[in-house]
């Protein structure tokens, strides 16, 4: 039996998560991801996955880079590389963005707050060196980029997330789906935000490194609460339609290719002056060459990165970006780059995989419902 | 009735010219839900070290290799409707394809289930 396991791995040492000996003693199988020792799974991936959806998950994506970008005029100069409104962009209000490159790749993608005058950026863990490097190459001398190394990440994620962190940490409840704020649990300072990468009603929480263990044990006290390891992260983040950077995302993508217009703010939109502008709005203008899309994989038998996409003729138009099998679903689902005359839902594509052929219907994205909690709903 | 084992972590489990084969305890483990399994059909014929059948978990694929030579004289079908049965059962009822053995020799070069208990040990 040969193994071809889709984690990428890098050759340097791998480096520890402050949680490391936790995610051990709770079972973790550690595997390299992202330059550290992370834990791809507990009980199982698809045991995992159904409880997140079901309950509540708690997630260590401490591997992510914590960024303070602080200075005289940071937003007027974080807009320069960002194609977000910075400049309007309310307080405490967590804003999905991406770092641009002149051509309009994309960089990395990430989250911004206004703190006040202060940005609080959270960058992707095995960009995230790179991403500070062209961060102060871009930015001004004024402007300075701090990285929060010892504060860690959570992530509780699920249907039962709010109620229960209300428990822990009164207040979060308040939270609507992407605000963040100032709480304190324990003598201890966290920035909470309602936001997550799974597609469901969830926190991530910012502690510092020292106290991560302590609140992790808080949390999976309850019994609503089991760790959850990065293969339901990812399985997770696929059924909720949310791109992947290194997967779905790369520097030979640009926003409007990945689907992502709605990060690119009306007034930037008009104004443009964003890296790449001149490439973006013409393709926001006349539609991109290239799409990202949903498939549904027709059979049981997943479909997975890297495999072509294949026109009429065969001929190789598009790859998959994305793949594997959805538990929600029970079936094998993909993401993949096609020709826009391709990206309609339900044009039936045809996918090559280690020589076999596999039917897939373009299908709108998120396979599984958004779940996050909207001010004013229930 | 003999079992071995191969490197690659399949089982082989050897009576007369006939052999059964499917993956360890041990791969099942590592491979973690699987999500889909193909095996082969009755009648192919499949050299030693050769990828006879496909085993898929929700985050992996795998080749299963054929530990011998010989032809094929029957797929699992009950692991190709239900691949769960590869976690449930790996080493008795998630066998993958039977097969009626070339030449019997060959698996005297396997490891015996002593041997792959204590190499997996050491992995």
């Amino acid at each position: 039996m040969s193994q071809d396991d889709h984690h990428p791995t890098d050759a340097a040492p791998l480096a520890k998560l402050p949680l490391d000996a936790w995610h051990r003693a709770h079972g973790g199988r550690m595997v390299p991801f992202a330059g550290y020792e992370m834990p791809v799974q507990y009980e199982g991936i698809m045991a995992e996955h159904l409880w997140t959806r079901e309950n509540a998950g708690l997630f260590d994506v401490s591997h992510m880079g914590q960024l303070l970008i602080h200075g005289r005029g940071a937003d007027a100069a974080l807009e320069k590389l960002l194609p977000a409104d910075l400049l309007g962009l309310g307080d405490m209000k967590p804003k999905y963005s991406l770092l641009l490159d002149d051509d309009g790749g994309i960089i990395d993608d990430l989250m911004a707050t206004r703190r006040g005058d202060d940005f609080y950026v959270v960058v992707n863990g095995a960009t995230k060196h790179g991403d500070i490097q062209e961060f102060e190459r871009r930015l001004p001398g004024g402007v300075v980029v701090d990285h929060m190394k010892e504060q860690a990440l959570l992530a509780l994620q699920g249907p039962k997330a709010a109620e229960l962190l209300e428990g822990i940490v009164p207040g979060v409840g308040e939270l609507g789906f992407m605000q963040g704020r100032a709480f304190h649990w324990d003598g201890q300072p966290l920035w909470i935000s309602r936001s997550g990468y799974t597609g469901e009603d969830g926190f991530e929480i910012s502690v510092p490194a020292t106290q991560a263990e302590k609140l992790a044990d808080a949390l999976v006290a309850n019994d609503a609460v089991k760790p959850i390891g990065l293969g339901a992260r990812d399985s997770l983040r696929l059924e909720a339609g949310l791109p992947l950077y290194g997967h779905d995302l790369d520097r030979a993508t640009t926003p409007v290719m990945a689907g992502l217009n709605f990060a690119i703010n009306k007034r930037r939109r008009a104004e443009g002056g964003f890296p790449g502008s001149v490439r973006i709005l013409a393709e926001l203008e006349n539609g991109p060459i290239q799409k990202r899309v949903g498939l549904l994989v027709e059979g049981r038998q997943p479909v997975r990165e890297g495999a072509m996409v294949l026109d009429r003729e065969a001929n190789e138009v598009g790859k998959v970006t994305s793949g594997g099998f959805s538990p929600s679903l029970q079936r094998p689902i993909a993401m993949a780059y096609v020709p826009a005359a391709m990206a309609e839902p339900g044009a039936q594509v045809k996918l090559s995989q280690r020589g076999k052929l596999f039917a897939a219907t373009v299908a709108p994205m998120p396979f599984v419902p958004h779940k996050y909690h909207r001010k004013g709903a229930a | 009735m003999s079992l071995y084992f191969t490197k690659e972590h399949e089982w082989i489990r050897v009576e007369g010219d006939t052999a059964t084969i499917g993956i360890s305890n041990h791969a099942q483990e590592a491979l973690g839900d699987i999500v889909f399994a193909e095996v082969p059909e009755a009648g192919r014929k499949v050299s030693k070290g050769q990828e006879a059948a496909v085993v898929e978990s929700v985050k992996a694929a795998s080749d299963v290799y054929a530990p011998v030579s010989g032809e094929v004289v029957e797929g699992n079908a009950a692991v190709a409707d239900d691949p769960s049965l590869v976690n449930s059962d790996p080493e008795g009822e998630g066998w993958f394809f039977k097969l009626k053995l070339d030449d019997p020799g060959e698996v005297e070069g396997l490891m015996d289930e002593a041997a792959y208990r204590e190499w997996i040990a050491t992995l």
